[in-house]
């Protein structure tokens, strides 16, 4: 008997998604766990792509789409992972599917129900910068396109059931236990952003006008909390002068993680660039620690953004983000390390936070439960660095993207491609031993 | 000529309210009642959701109940939704080519939200011009071409071994070409690895043992890449061995072909002085060992100057070589191991050490008294020879703003990779582009790291873009899957919507050939070819050829005609302006 050969994979971003479709290409049979209403993660979330400036969703979604379409694709998203037992060629894999209380046949994701839902929540998708109903879609392009009842803000007016003229709103529906049997699984978890309002120093949560990375990535994209207009969000005013902190939590011994996130320097000097087009008379400044832009095509992208877009580069520590409570503008100070002065930037509009971008909690019980290592910053522990990048502690389980170690979407992609040949690779003498 | 175009065109028009999302801004029930009135259609209706199993349902008992032989949806984009409704068509008996899609949402609903009356206008347009297109549709099929379970890996550096042995350990068969005698690439000039510290040696004896002892390798070593012609899954390689010819066959090629040290000719007085050195020269004097090198000479002042010949104004080495920070921190925490009361000075302008080991590496090597020196690409660093083969380097702090004289008994230059020599011709041979950098260049940037435009040939390692022993065997893990896909598929499905070249209109001027970015169009006996299995559909070829002797499958001058003429209301499309092109294949 030659059953098709199944592998299970964690995690729904483009490096899950990537894993997956080229295993289902090749005829193997591929489950994706994701924990959240919707595939495409942390990439679905970005404006745009360095060094392509490329709309990151648009070329997202045909993927996502993609993995929804593939015969040898099943999406279990809204899931947890509860247990794993056996070993190579033989897990045991028992997944609990959350109820959406809407039936996924029947939904066609119109969004009806949601524009009559008198609930409103932050939306976490726009980084809880705009607002989202009670029964939502993370995303316009979330795949499945179904919508999902958020059941803590729920008041159980019922008027979605009401309105849906497609009869899918279904309050009755119940946890669903999901056994599975698969040969090889996949780790790919991504990153979660560090908090970084405990550097009190720079004001994150306090003044309005600081946002993080991600929270500028929403919103400057179009389909944002404002639509992709460049706005202060203390008070919807035009800026004229903005602002990055790179290293914020990150490369430090203090806050957040010892280690470089790897992308920062480059997605600022992408967000940078994004400003420019928007509005080529804000002034964009760089405050950085050392410019890292190692990848393909990157010192070039930088020496562009430096050149054709006026981007203005400060070597430098920045010490505190001081904001006027009168105009809600905001004051640098930083140590200026190329002529070791103590200077300042005033009138400043908007700050970015670039924070570290570290492992998520949740790989410590995904750990537990796989019966693999993380090393000591959280991240999955391959078993060779160099000779087996993708082979976590555990024979069968493979591991790719940022939650391996920092990378960007490139190098995620390629090990993602990594992974699955590592998983077809191990099937392959699976069943070779079977039959032998 | 097919059956289907005898047979007059029934269209059947399906109107989706998509909610309100539609149907809240047009006027969906006038829609239909106009739709019903173009010529061709023979049938129309509304439908509160036309993608859900009830609307999906109607079309197919449409289909049969009014024998409809094309189907306009009118709804939202294709992008999401085109596979769904030519499945119905399928499902109906109706080739998945003669349906249309009508965006009456995104093109319409959606940005004329306050203007129900004129988005109502619209939509009826938008409706009427893919009725007219839809008239025209022919059925389109796609074949199959059959894939050889072969890969033709060409480089035995690390990235090709590694390659070549996942592929085998996946039941393929892999022909290894290397151009050296040996297997081993830049391993073999390199000491030890970071961040593992081990010996490059080890590590490059158990995977080339193993690729040599794999019964699904054959490896061709002394061996150059002469000639491959052919396609996905059925190219027809030519090595070329001690003058002798070898011809094979492969379903998919891997380009691992590596990449070399830029040497610095003229820089820092590298040609002149014994004492300047680049980082793989040091390499080799580190693999000889310790006592070698005591008699050599007991270092006591070096000094690494990074980006040496890299990050400059212009291309091709304006890139940053990511790797060399990281070589540089390595190879100095070395000497200070085997020499304890040594100067060891890294002299550079943004240390590259992104990550989490490498970042802790080089905290590890501040700890250890290795010294940093930023200079700015303003200030380079300047290298004099004195008397008793020492070295004065001078270079302006600039963190500390102050001019540093290091008398050295070695300078250690950080070049970047770069390309090899014969990589343009393997470029021509593949027609596969080379980018700026003249490291090979992928499909896409951010999605398709490792795979070519054309289908078939893939590239990893530093071939690529510099890049450290685990980036590269990490790539060449993903060829690996890559290109397993379709050896394990034994076949690849080709595109319905390929480029058709007229034989008589065409005068073989190679226009097609040099555009065409997935390498399709062949002139051979001076007529242009198109191979299928490569061929895209983009057009491009077809907008070119002055000749007008191209023309694309279901987008042929006719349907875009149709459309054009009546979105002006021009009454029938002049068909005058038809193509070559008779429908099918």
């Amino acid at each position: 008997m030659s059953e098709k050969p199944t592998v299970l994979v964690i995690g729904g971003g483009i490096a899950g998604i990537q894993a997956s479709l080229d295993l289902a290409e090749r005829g193997f049979q591929v489950y994706v766990l994701e924990e959240t209403p919707t595939i495409g993660g942390r990439m679905a979330q970005l404006d745009k792509t360095f060094p392509t400036m490329d709309c990151s969703i648009c070329i997202l979604a045909p993927k996502m789409m993609e993995c929804f379409r593939h015969p040898n694709i099943k999406l279990l998203t809204y899931s947890e992972l509860k247990e794993v037992k056996g070993s190579v060629g033989n897990f045991r894999v028992k997944i609990l599917q959350k109820p959406r209380y809407v039936d996924g046949t029947k939904c066609t994701g119109c969004g009806v129900c949601a524009e009559h839902c008198p609930v409103e929540v932050p939306n976490e998708f726009d980084m809880e910068l705009g607002i989202r109903k009670a029964i939502y879609m993370p995303m316009p392009q979330a795949v499945p396109r179904c919508m999902t009842v958020d059941k803590e803000n729920c008041i159980e007016c019922k008027l979605c059931t009401k309105m849906c003229r497609a009869g899918a709103v279904d309050f009755e529906q119940q946890p669903k236990d999901i056994d599975l049997k698969v040969g090889a699984i996949i780790i790919a978890t991504g990153f979660n952003q560090y908090d970084p309002s405990e550097i009190v120093e720079y004001g994150y949560k306090k003044s309005r006008n600081v946002l993080t990375a991600l929270e500028f990535e929403r919103w400057v994209c179009a389909s944002g909390p404002v639509a992709g207009h460049l706005l202060r969000p203390a008070d919807g005013g035009i800026p004229k002068r903005i602002a990055f902190i790179q290293c914020v939590g990150s490369r430090s011994s203090k806050f957040g993680a010892p280690f470089c996130s790897s992308v920062c320097c480059m997605y600022a000097t992408k967000e940078a660039l994004i400003i420019r087009e928007h509005a080529p008379d804000v002034e964009v400044h760089i405050f950085y620690n050392e410019l890292r832009a190692f990848g393909k095509g990157f010192q070039e992208f930088v020496n562009r953004a430096r050149t054709e877009y006026g981007v203005n580069y400060v070597r430098s520590r920045p010490g505190e983000i001081k904001e006027n409570p009168a105009t809600k503008s905001l004051t640098i100070w930083y140590d200026d390390t190329l002529t070791r002065e103590i200077k300042s930037l005033t009138d400043v509009d908007l700050v970015v936070l670039c924070p570290a971008l570290l492992p998520r909690d949740s790989n410590r019980k995904l750990a537990g439960i796989m019966g693999v290592e993380l090393d000591e910053c959280g991240f999955f522990k391959v078993v060779h660095p160099l000779l087996a990048p993708v082979d976590t502690t555990a024979p069968g389980i493979y591991v790719c993207g940022y939650c391996q170690s920092p990378k960007d979407i490139p190098d995620s992609v390629a090990q993602a491609s990594a992974a699955a040949a590592r998983a077809a690779e191990a099937l392959t003498l699976v069943q070779v031993q079977r039959k032998g | 000529m097919t059956e289907l175009q005898a047979e007059k065109p029934r269209i059947g028009v399906f109107v989706c309210h998509c909610g309100i999302n539609i149907g809240g801004v047009v006027n969906v029930p006038q829609v239909v009642k106009y739709a019903q009135t173009l010529p061709d259609v023979a049938y129309a209706e509304g439908n509160i959701y036309t993608c859900s199993a009830e609307g999906i349902d109607s079309i197919k008992k449409a289909i049969r109940e009014h024998n409809l032989n094309r189907v306009v949806v009118a709804s939202c984009t294709p992008r999401t939704h085109e596979p769904l409704f030519r499945g119905a068509c399928v499902d109906a008996g109706v080739n998945p080519y003669l349906f249309e899609l009508a965006n009456i949402r995104e093109q319409c609903s959606w940005v004329h939200m306050r203007e129900p009356e004129k988005a109502t206008d619209k939509a009826k347009d938008i409706v009427r011009m893919a009725a007219a297109r839809a008239s025209f549709l022919m059925p389109q099929e796609e074949s199959e071409v059959p894939v050889d379970a072969t890969a033709l890996v060409i480089g035995g550096g690390i990235s090709g071994i590694t390659s070549a042995l996942c592929l085998a350990n996946q039941g393929f068969k892999v022909y290894l070409v290397e151009k050296e005698p040996e297997l081993g690439g830049m391993l073999k000039k390199i000491y030890k690895l970071y961040p593992t510290d081990e010996d490059a040696s080890k590590v490059l004896q158990a995977s080339a043992e193993a690729v040599m002892s794999h019964k699904n390798i054959a490896v061709l070593t002394s061996a150059i890449i002469k000639a491959v012609d052919g396609y996905i899954g059925n190219f027809e390689v030519t090595a070329l061995k001690n003058g002798q010819e070898h011809k094979f066959k492969a379903g998919t090629v891997i380009i691992a072909t590596g990449a070399v040290e830029f040497r610095p000719t003229n820089m820092y007085g590298y040609d002149k002085y014994d004492r300047v050195l680049t980082q793989v020269d040091l390499e080799q004097v580190l693999r000889s060992g310790k006592p070698a090198m005591d008699k050599f000479f007991k270092p006591q002042t070096v000094a690494m100057i990074q980006c040496v010949g890299a990050r400059e104004e212009k291309p091709p080495r304006s890139y940053c070589s990511r790797l060399c920070c990281m070589v540089a921190v390595k190879n100095a925490m070395l000497l200070k191991e085997w020499y304890p009361d040594s100067e060891v000075y890294i002299i550079y302008q943004d240390m590259q050490t992104y990550g989490k080991d490498y970042e802790e590496h080089h905290r590890k090597a501040r700890e250890a008294g290795i010294k940093f020196i930023n200079y700015t690409k303003e200030n380079p660093p300047e290298v004099a020879h004195l008397p008793h083969d020492k070295l004065r380097l001078t270079v302006y702090h600039a963190l500390l703003g102050e001019k540093r004289e290091l008398n050295c008994d070695l300078v250690v230059l950080s070049t970047p990779l770069v390309q090899q020599e014969s990589a343009k011709e393997l470029s021509k041979i593949l027609k596969v582009p080379l980018g700026q950098d003249e490291f090979f260049l992928e499909a896409h940037v951010k999605l398709r790291p490792v795979d070519f435009a054309t289908d078939g040939i893939f590239v990893c390692g530093t071939a690529h873009g510099p890049k450290d022993i685990g980036e590269a065997i990490s790539q060449a893990y993903a060829v690996s899957s890559r290109a397993g896909v379709p050896m394990a598929n034994k076949k690849v499905r080709t595109e319905a919507i390929t480029a058709v070249v007229d034989r008589e209109r065409c005068i073989g001027c190679r226009m097609c050939e040099n555009l065409c970015p997935y390498g399709a169009h062949r002139v051979e006996d001076g007529k242009s070819t198109v191979i299928e299995a490569l061929c895209k559909g983009c057009g491009v070829c077809a907008a070119a050829c002055m000749r007008r002797a191209i023309s694309m499958r279901h987008f042929t001058d006719d349907q875009i005609m149709a459309e054009i003429k009546t979105a002006f209301m021009m009454e029938t499309p002049n068909l005058s302006v038809t193509s070559s092109l008779e429908g099918g294949k």
